[in-house]
């Protein structure tokens, strides 16, 4: 059970998981427990919070939200960006994700060995590669001598430049310093940057944070590109989910900007240019557009003045728009067949209304009693009865939740057993969700599992940061965190029917399926030739 | 006392120190760092029951939570290797299958109704069973625990259905290259079919009966092969009594002895498993690793953390910065608390520039020995490891967690302390002699799993190649693997 991280939508995180965790806590007990007798407990946490929690929207705009937990001289932070891959310009897929790589590579006063000679040589950088570009991709006439020309001045135009680069300065302090799970991610959403550190580097930390959303330095941009062009191919052109998740999604979305990966297209991983991401930075990266959360042992009194002095001085400009094209009502099935050297895999998802919706709520309770658990409907069905997947569930925010998206179904087909009985079997659950209640029991589930995980949310630093962060930049209200189990807790058996029957019809599908292909002619490699 | 009396000793490393800067720092060197809080971690309470049941109590009152596992001794490394898979499926129908009075099915009913857990699993070397729930479902859920621990059932038509996702399992194996370098690499390191890296086939997953999952049970579980640790919110007095009164009269068994495995790596050099529907190629050069206890162990730390370790190490900055050849890309020493690790350098590059990437990993080896670990990489390894030390005891679950694998193994119980006292005292000599004495570039064996049709340059360039067969062979009676099981 449990493998919705395999298909969850792409969240790229810009570092490989080198590091073995250092300890690896040996259990299967990664789900949430508690029960129902606190159904109060929403308002009780709130009040209990409000004293821990300070807030306050500084001169330029930006959130700043600080929740004092002293359990361990440690504290974690996390700042959201409200700017996913959604608001990559058209020709230029990825560069959301790119800058996210870009914002670790330092500032003008960290990793450069003389600023104003590196600024310089930046510039002819830019020159030289848009040079370059313009001959690369002329539709006529193209002169390919002059192309390789061109190249080889950017090249050597790069080398210039990287002589005063200082590599990895930025992230060496970090790392210096104590700093835990350093990362960063891009969905199509948001972006998000964490970490957590000793509580003595507080200012310091500051310092960092705040300098490398003031000044950030495109540096090495361009072997950076390499490096997300790589990744692009060990998380998509190399896998055949992701193959799948790639097309099923942009069959599913042809207006809205969700049909375009995060990790962007190939021509424009290799297209796009330091510039490009620079003006993407000039735009969204504004403290309006972003929320600071920080929680662990500080105290708000102490360290608001010194987030006040670092990240007052990043300047601010009206807010972007960050509208996008609403996807019109889907009116017949897509299908997307997938022919793979790997296991058959059944694919299915529905259009429906963005989070801000009132029936949110009834979609995450739908996704509950579909999913959760060994008593979920999807297990006992496919699983444990029919015995014809070996692990099936159905989850909400495919491919992502901010605006309208998808209530998506799947099924790993057990060998011997095809996607097309996959399907079957989920319509026919889906069907008993439209025509009938669901049990006393079942809603009691649903509910009480709310209380439960937003508990166990509640114990470690850098959750809490992210979860009363990304609920104070979605609400402007970190309080929503709590209302939303109030939320699941006033939905009825009719709204779990009412949305079923508005939601999961045929015209409103699209279809994701891996078959396996036969095998190629067979031909005996001769150790790599 | 506690062992773990962290002082402001985690200061050890401040970058500079500049009283408190009235204005702006322009600098990140001016930025004050003041000494560190002193924190002395609660350490959790050991109980030893004249049955030879160890337990370890952990108060943490921030939630109304109580959590709770057991790990026994014995795991996968001692099943029967022509019944390889049995301890994955014993850690399932452990559960799915039920107690005496309850059906597994039943169980979840219970349970989930109170979104409350009782989970059961094996490794090699132990299997666990755990429970989570509401501090006040505490009694309801611990009772389901201490039932199935002692009484369960194994049902046969769970051990069906487990068996049934082994084989979707075996089937799905070669779908995902970074799985199959990672499986295979493991086997290049110890050997074949070692008790590490044998894998369960159609076969040997048919040949496990109940009557197996059973016999595990009654061979292994009792109470002086038990570790029993319980963290949350309850009073350490009142729960040592309920513990006793369950498991205080349980009779002792036969005392258990871990198996005698030996390891034995794969001739040194170039292999290859050709996969033709990828565009990257993944790379892994792997050697035997340490033990945790090893007196090397400490300098390995801080070699891996200067190597191949973080966003400073040589291998990110060379190989992913500096040359853009990889997104993942790191590697290390290897151990592990009773048996040897695995040294691994791993990563990922385009099939167009496999041979590319190997030689500059080569070169990264090689260099080690004309431009050893400088004192100025070893001090930043060091002062990422003791600043960053705190993280390892942040919260009680993490110290309790500690304690449990030092009791398990053996280790003494503040292996933490030492380990802490151990990097600081690491010198450059040292970091030297591990290299010297543990990566050997001619030692290592050179996997590659990528589209040999668009490599650089054939892998043969470089040596000898051995082709890697990864076929899955097919279930008993049948004459082919399950279409798409094929490795090309």
């Amino acid at each position: 059970m449990g493998q919705h991280a395999r298909l969850q939508g792409p969240r790229l995180r810009s570092l490989p998981e080198l590091r073995i965790p250092r300890y690896a806590w040996l259990l299967g007990m990664t789900t949430l427990c508690a029960l129902c007798l606190i159904t109060a407990a929403a308002a009780q946490d709130i009040a209990s919070f409000e004293k821990r929690i300070t807030l306050k929207k500084l001169n330029n705009g930006l959130t700043v939200l600080i929740c004092e937990r002293p359990e361990a001289p440690v504290f974690s932070f996390y700042t959201h960006v409200d700017a996913g891959s959604v608001q990559d310009p058209l020709d230029k897929t990825g560069l959301a994700h790119m800058f996210e790589h870009m914002a670790f590579k330092g500032t003008d006063t960290i990793g450069s060995k003389d600023y104003p000679a590196e600024k310089a040589s930046l510039e002819k950088v830019e020159q030289a590669y848009a040079a370059y570009l313009r001959e690369r991709d002329k539709p006529i006439d193209r002169d390919e001598t002059k192309i390789k020309q061109l190249e080889t001045a950017w090249q050597d135009a790069v080398k210039q430049a990287n002589q005063y680069v200082i590599p990895n300065q930025f992230t060496e302090i970090i790392e210096r310093n104590g700093g835990e799970d350093l990362n960063a991610s891009t969905n199509y959403d948001e972006t998000n940057y964490f970490y957590s550190l000793p509580a003595n580097r507080f200012e310091l930390w500051a310092y960092l944070e705040s300098s490398r959303f003031m000044h950030p330095v495109m540096r090495e941009f361009y072997k950076e590109r390499n490096v997300v062009i790589e990744e692009r191919r060990m998380r998509t052109d190399s896998n055949p989910i992701g193959r799948l998740l790639e097309q099923f999604t942009t069959a599913a979305f042809q207006a809205s900007e969700y049909h375009r990966p995060t990790i962007g297209w190939m021509s424009d991983l290799n297209s796009f240019s330091a510039t490009d991401a620079e003006n993407f930075f000039n735009e969204y990266y504004i403290p309006s557009n972003m929320v600071l959360t920080v929680v662990g042992d500080v105290k708000a009194g102490e360290a608001m003045p010194i987030i006040e002095k670092y990240f007052g001085r990043i300047p601010s400009h009206e807010k972007p728009d960050e509208r996008i094209t609403n996807e019109p009502p889907q009116n017949s099935e897509r299908r997307v067949v997938l022919q793979e050297m790997a296991q058959p895999l059944y694919l299915e998802g529905y259009h429906r209304p963005d989070y801000l919706s009132p029936d949110d709520a009834v979609y995450d309770g739908i996704a509950d009693l579909m999913s959760e658990g060994r008593t979920s409907r999807l297990y006992r069905a496919l699983v444990r009865d029919k015995k014809i997947a070996s692990d099936a569930a159905g989850f909400t925010g495919l491919p992502g939740n901010k605006y309208a998206h998808l209530f998506a179904f799947y099924a790993f087909c057990m060998p011997g057993h095809k996607p097309d009985e996959m399907a079957t079997a989920i319509h026919e659950e889906i069907d008993k969700l439209k025509t009938q209640d669901i049990s006393d029991d079942e809603l009691k589930m649903i509910k009480t599992r709310a209380k439960a995980n937003l508990i166990r949310s509640l114990g470690s630093n850098s959750g809490l940061a992210f979860e009363l962060g990304i609920n104070q930049a979605r609400y402007d209200d970190w309080r929503e965190l709590f209302r939303q189990v109030d939320r699941i807790d006033k939905i009825s058996k009719a709204d779990i029917r009412r949305v079923a029957n508005k939601t999961f019809t045929a015209s409103n599908r699209t279809v994701g399926i891996i078959e396996t292909a036969a095998p190629p002619s067979a031909q005996p490699s001769k150790g790599g030739e | 006392m506690s062992r773990l009396t962290i002082v402001a000793s985690l200061l050890m490393l401040p970058m500079t120190l500049s009283s408190g800067a009235p204005a702006q720092a322009t600098d990140w060197q001016q930025v004050s760092i003041p000494p560190l809080p002193a924190f002395h971690p609660k350490e959790p309470k050991r109980i030893e029951f004249p049955n030879g049941m160890i337990v370890f109590l952990q108060e943490d009152h921030e939630l109304p939570l109580i959590d709770g596992i057991a790990r026994i001794r014995g795991g996968s490394r001692s099943e029967p290797g022509d019944k390889a898979g049995m301890l994955d499926m014993y850690g399932e129908v452990w559960r799915t299958g039920g107690t005496k009075t309850q059906t597994g099915d039943e169980l979840d009913d219970y349970l989930e109704v109170r979104a409350a857990k009782v989970e059961t699993g094996a490794s090699a070397d132990s299997t666990t069973i755990s429970w989570s729930c509401l501090k006040s479902d505490f009694d309801d859920v611990f009772k389901v625990f201490a039932e199935l621990l002692r009484e369960p059932e194994f049902r046969a038509d769970k051990l069906d259905l487990a068996q049934r996702e082994m084989y979707d399992a075996i089937s799905r194996r070669n779908d995902d290259v970074s799985e199959i370098a990672q499986r295979e690499s493991a086997k290049l390191a110890y050997g074949k079919d070692n008790p590490y890296t044998r894998q369960p086939e159609y076969a040997t997953v048919a040949a496990v009966s109940r009557e197996d999952l059973l016999n595990w049970h009654h061979a292994h579980v009792y109470p002086n092969s038990i570790i029993l640790g319980v963290v949350g919110d309850f009073d350490s007095a009142a729960m040592e009594a309920k513990l006793r009164e369950a498991f205080g009269q349980w009779t002792k068994g036969p005392v258990f002895k871990a198996p005698e495995i030996k390891l034995e790596p794969g001739k040194p050099g170039y292999y290859l498993i050709p996969k033709s529907d990828v565009n990257q190629s993944n790379i892994r050069m792997v050697d035997l690793g340490i033990r945790k206890d090893n007196p090397d162990y400490f300098a390995a730390q801080v070699f891996n953390e200067a190597f191949g370790g973080g966003f400073s190490s040589r291998l990110f900055r060379n190989i992913r910065s500096a040359l853009g050849l990889a997104y993942a890309v790191g590697g290390g020493i290897g151990s592990a608390f009773d048996h040897q690790g695995i040294e691994r350098i791993a990563m990922g590059t385009k099939s167009q520039s496999t041979v590319e990437a190997i030689q500059a990993l080569d070169k990264q080896i090689d260099d080690l020995k004309t431009n050893p670990i400088s004192e100025d990489e070893i001090k930043r390894a060091k002062d990422s490891i003791l600043n960053s030390f705190v993280f390892n005891f942040d919260s009680p679950e993490k110290v309790l967690r500690e304690r449990m694998a030092y009791e398990f193994y053996g280790y003494p119980a503040d292996f933490l302390e030492r380990f802490r006292t151990g990097i600081e005292r690491v010198q450059p000599a040292d970091v030297q002699r591990v290299v010297t004495k543990y990566l050997h570039k001619d030692q290592l064996r050179v996997l590659v799993v990528g589209n040999t049709s668009e490599f650089d340059k054939p892998l043969t360039d470089l040596g000898p190649v051995t082709n890697v067969d990864i076929s899955i062979p097919p279930p008993p009676g049948e004459k082919s693997a399950p279409a798409g099981s094929q490795s090309q």
